[in-house]
């Protein structure tokens, strides 16, 4: 089948690049650009572990085909961090533990961050239901859900 | 996933033309729009088109709302729908189907033809694994019919498909009196959203009355007093990210204490958005006392049959539309 051109930018940086119909954008993501943060947990957009923003919208690369994302904006887990500096969420979730294996932490990284910009002083209720989309297998909902509220209320207070 | 081309058409005409060479239902070319349940359909093989024919951009996505009432473009996200002020606002109802639906991640990206057009969840309809399933495979056979069968359809069945309808968004529409825009090569057609899924009879397979190549151009909600007056009770095996059991939707005119005029459609128990006008004309005139809806309620469960692990879903739908009824009742 015929490859597709497709143009976008991907964590601030122009990138172009060839792709199958039936790649999905974390296929893409993975296999020809080599950004492997994201991570393919169920291929159904059941787990979360490959979400992604695509223009500024968070949504599951496993569901959305790579051809789609022309002329896009996308965001992932690699341009999450500053550099050295990481982002206060991926901090927060270091200090507390909220990770064991770390397969789905990207995805909960991601979709917390989009909840924060979207509620930045979420209720637990909101925390737990926004993040219904991510699923943990190991480390239990409690400690990710409280790094989230923690870093909320340390924004508000900065 | 099997392998397939994908055309990009410049405009909705283009794809139009380029779908109506094709057949009906999983033919071998198919639309694509946001994709959520078309890209979860073709990576389990449970579609395997040659071709796919891409909507985005080609259609309407515009939350229109005027004094005949609402209009969604049927591009609009699942997200964008349930947070729009005047929807939340005017049509409730519509608001919480929506946000008692999926994820933020999948509502984000999920329009509303795509949910109107999802496909059952149906494990043996899901899995290929499984040989018999007349929806996938004509005149194969229904697996869940003595199979493990607790998700399935108690209204609406046949003895060739028991599967329900998942779509929130369609119950929630169906008790409004929703219609949708349909848009062909030959021109535009609007028919009541009530008439536009089929009942599986022989034909499991067919499940819209969509001709070939048509697209869902937009959905219409008329204004009433009752859109206000509403609830979505969802039951489910667990709080969020889940699909009903059982469904109700409800829209109450109310005349002091005693319902005027009751709407009311089922999800999870029929095998396409089940409204229930008996159910409605009982209410007509009735209190809000336990009693009389638990009667009104009763005459939902007429016809209805279940195939052992989903019997519970007849005792349960009534449950819900009473409990509905008294939640919308009670809203000022």
């Amino acid at each position: 089948m015929a490859k597709h051109h497709v143009t976008t930018t991907i964590n601030g940086d122009p990138v172009e690049f060839l792709c199958e119909p039936e790649q999905t954008l974390l296929d893409v993501l993975r296999d020809e650009l080599g950004l492997t943060g994201s991570k393919e947990g169920c291929a159904s957009g059941d787990c979360g572990a490959c979400s992604v923003m695509v223009d500024d919208r968070l949504v599951c690369s496993c569901l959305v085909l790579g051809v789609e994302v022309d002329e896009s904006t996308v965001e992932t887990i690699e341009g999450m961090a500053d550099g050295d500096k990481l982002h206060p969420l991926q901090q927060k979730f270091l200090e507390e533990a909220a990770l064991q294996c770390g397969i789905c932490t990207p995805g909960f990284l991601i979709a917390a961050r989009a909840l924060l910009v979207k509620n930045p002083d979420p209720t637990e209720t909101e925390v737990r239901y926004w993040l219904a989309g991510n699923l943990c297998r190991c480390t239990g909902y409690d400690k990710i859900i409280r790094s989230v509220l923690d870093v909320a209320s340390e924004m508000k207070r900065a | 996933m099997h392998p397939f081309t994908l055309d990009r058409p410049r405009d909705l005409a283009a794809a139009l033309a380029l779908r109506a060479q094709a057949g009906r239902n999983d033919a071998p070319a198919e639309y694509i729009a946001g994709g959520t349940d078309m890209v979860q359909l073709l990576q389990e093989y449970v579609r395997q088109p040659e071709r796919l024919v891409s909507l985005a951009g080609l259609l309407d996505n515009r939350i229109e709302i005027g004094p005949q009432g609402l209009r969604l473009g049927v591009a609009a996200t699942m997200a964008e729908v349930a947070a729009d002020p005047a929807v939340v606002e005017q049509f409730p109802l519509i608001s919480e189907a929506l946000l008692n639906s999926a994820s933020p991640q999948v509502r984000n990206q999920a329009t509303m033809g795509g949910n109107l057009l999802q496909r059952t969840r149906c494990p043996y309809f899901r899995d290929v694994g499984y040989a018999a399933c007349n929806k996938r495979a004509p005149g194969s056979g229904c697996a869940a019919i003595g199979g493990e069968n607790r998700w399935h359809a108690v209204l609406g069945t046949s003895d060739d498909c028991i599967a329900t309808n998942p779509s929130d968004l369609a119950v929630a529409l169906v008790a409004l009196d929703a219609a949708v825009e349909i848009r062909g090569a030959g021109g535009s057609r609007s028919l009541p959203l009530v008439d536009f899924h089929r009942l599986p009879a022989a034909t499991p397979h067919i499940e819209t009355v969509l001709e070939p190549g048509e697209v869902i151009a937009a959905i219409t909600v008329p204004a009433s007093s009752a859109a206000r007056r509403s609830h979505y009770l969802k039951v489910r095996d667990r709080a969020s990210f889940e699909f009903a059991v059982v469904s109700a939707a409800v829209a109450l005119e109310m005349d002091g204490a005693r319902i005027r005029q009751a709407r009311i459609a089922l999800g999870g128990v029929g095998t396409k958005p089940w409204r229930v006008p008996r159910v409605e004309a009982a209410l007509a005139g009735a209190s809000l006392e336990p009693q009389s809806l638990r009667q009104a309620a009763a005459l939902a469960a007429e016809n209805a049959h279940g195939r052992g692990h989903n019997d519970f879903k007849i005792e349960l739908m009534q449950r819900a539309i009473v409990r509905a009824v008294e939640i919308a009742g009670a809203r000022a």
